[in-house]
């Protein structure tokens, strides 16, 4: 089943050496090993915006991302501002219609097909993962489940990536946890963004730093901020347990 | 035509009539869980939707209780829904005092639900199965043969609603689409903690009163929610019921 699929795919990233910073990178190289694509990159967005490339696997890929940039128009545009997958599949075709200055210039770089894929956790936006063909064609089902889970490790690699800071270092790569998709951790990060007066993101990762450091599943320490034994208080500044 | 034949045909110009290209599938998919339960008299009715990477996720559901989310979501791995959308098949009448062997988990969580006996019906179109409705009753009762022909019909004319789109780009839409609520159900997950947080009240509570905030104003629920969550609207405007 997917998580497997998906904590596979991070097993397979954060080997031997691998720093963190090398981790988006890995990611879409590996994208390109496992799906039938071109080449893929990966964009970061925080808070403020749109945040630039981390990395791309080649020219193309690149280009893909500056468009973005420079005309402000293209499928990873539509993805990011909607939170939506874009799928185009014959750029060609689809392309100057509904993006022309995009499409002039991927055309141009041999992109054919472009498939935008938001990495999010519900409000929680932290980037793209954008994969392309240099040939017209769809992804079928299976291809589609296999990107979604690279989408999905791609968005556990950017949340470890900004849980730097707040973490001291406890967890090594190879050890990327991915997110548990459960109501209780989304509705418990919810609660923590309105205590702490912080954004979703900042929230979730405040989050998975607690759970880390009382050393329990993300999902009892959700449990507990939503029965209210345990809330973030911002004077002083931390988590208070209720007697 | 009798009052319940009445509000059964009302029923599905409703759906029908909800199934155009940009609609919102989670608005979508709860309003079809709300009408089981009038229709068909069951107390809770569950819609859970493949992910499109190999699993179930709960989209949408009738009531909201703690113990009825748990219940829905161990059926990522276990239970009738899961084994009506591997099968295809429809799995009815379910005693949950005779079930434990063949779904331990899940009946002791339906048992704790407060559950006498469930249903799951497959969302499903020329062998392509993409869900699965579930439906409870408080009391052991049985469905009858018509009142599980409903249900049935029900959950087909939201399948054939998802997928009568055939073309290329069109899947691509639904795909799209998909993935959108799926998405959209965790910003509504995020947006009750906070909403929770903000007015001091129950995760239940703050639902419901985003819902009906909805319905009064005609706005999608995931609108509501992105409204929450970006501090645009007040606490004190999503009122009760």
């Amino acid at each position: 089943m997917a998580p497997l699929r998906v904590a596979e795919i991070l097993a397979g990233i954060a080997t031997g050496t691998a720093q963190d910073s090398d981790l988006p990178q890995r990611l879409v190289d590996a994208c390109t090993r496992g799906l039938p694509v071109t080449g893929a990159s990966m964009a970061l967005m925080t808070d403020a915006g749109p945040a630039g490339t981390v990395a791309a696997t080649d020219g193309p890929a690149a280009t893909m991302e500056e468009l973005q940039f420079t005309v402000g128009e293209g499928p990873c545009v539509d993805s990011s501002r909607t939170g939506r997958p874009v799928l185009a599949p014959d750029l060609a075709h689809t392309g100057p219609g509904r993006w022309p200055g995009f499409s002039a210039g991927a055309l141009d770089a041999g992109i054919r097909a472009v498939f935008a894929l938001p990495l999010q956790v519900g409000a929680v936006r932290v980037g793209a993962l954008d994969l392309y063909r240099d040939m017209a064609g769809a992804l079928s089902p299976e291809e589609l489940v296999d990107a979604l889970s690279f989408a999905d490790a791609a968005t556990a690699i950017l949340l470890h990536l900004l849980g730097q800071q707040d973490r001291n270092d406890g967890s090594a790569p190879g050890t990327i946890p991915v997110l548990e998709d459960r109501a209780e951790v989304h509705q418990a990060s919810g609660m923590v963004a309105e205590q702490a007066g912080v954004s979703l993101g900042q929230a979730l990762v405040l989050l998975r730093a607690r759970a880390y450091a009382a050393e329990q599943p993300i999902i009892e320490a959700s449990r507990e901020v939503l029965a209210g034994v345990v809330h973030f208080s911002s004077d002083p500044d931390g988590w208070i347990r209720d007697p | 035509m009798d009052g319940g034949t009445r509000r059964l045909a009302q029923v599905f110009v409703e759906l029908a009539d909800t199934l155009v290209e940009d609609f919102d599938v989670l608005d979508f998919l709860q309003m079809l869980t709300e009408r089981c339960v009038e229709l068909l008299q069951a107390d809770a009715a569950g819609l859970m939707l493949a992910d499109q990477r190999g699993g179930l996720q709960l989209m949408a559901s009738s009531v909201e209780r703690a113990r009825l989310l748990e219940l829905f979501e161990l059926q990522h791995e276990e239970g009738p829904c899961l084994d009506s959308y591997a099968t295809g098949a429809a799995i009815t009448n379910i005693d949950l005092t005779e079930s434990r062997e063949r779904w331990p988990r899940f009946t002791a969580a339906a048992e704790a639900a407060g559950f006498g006996a469930t249903h799951a019906l497959p969302m499903r179109l020329r062998g392509q199965v993409i869900g699965a409705l579930n439906l409870f009753t408080d009391r052991p009762v049985r469905l009858g043969a018509d009142d599980l022909a409903v249900g049935q019909a029900m959950a087909d004319v939201a399948t054939i609603g998802l997928l009568q789109k055939r073309t290329l780009r069109e899947q691509t839409i639904l795909s799209e689409q998909l993935q959108s609520a799926l998405n959209s159900r965790v910003l509504v997950e995020q947006a009750k903690g906070m909403l929770a947080s903000r007015a001091s009240i129950s995760v239940a509570e703050a639902f419901t009163r985003m819902r009906s905030h909805a319905r009064r104003n005609g706005l999608a629920l995931t609108t509501v929610a992105s409204s929450v969550v970006d501090g645009s609207i007040d606490a004190r405007a999503l009122t009760g019921a």
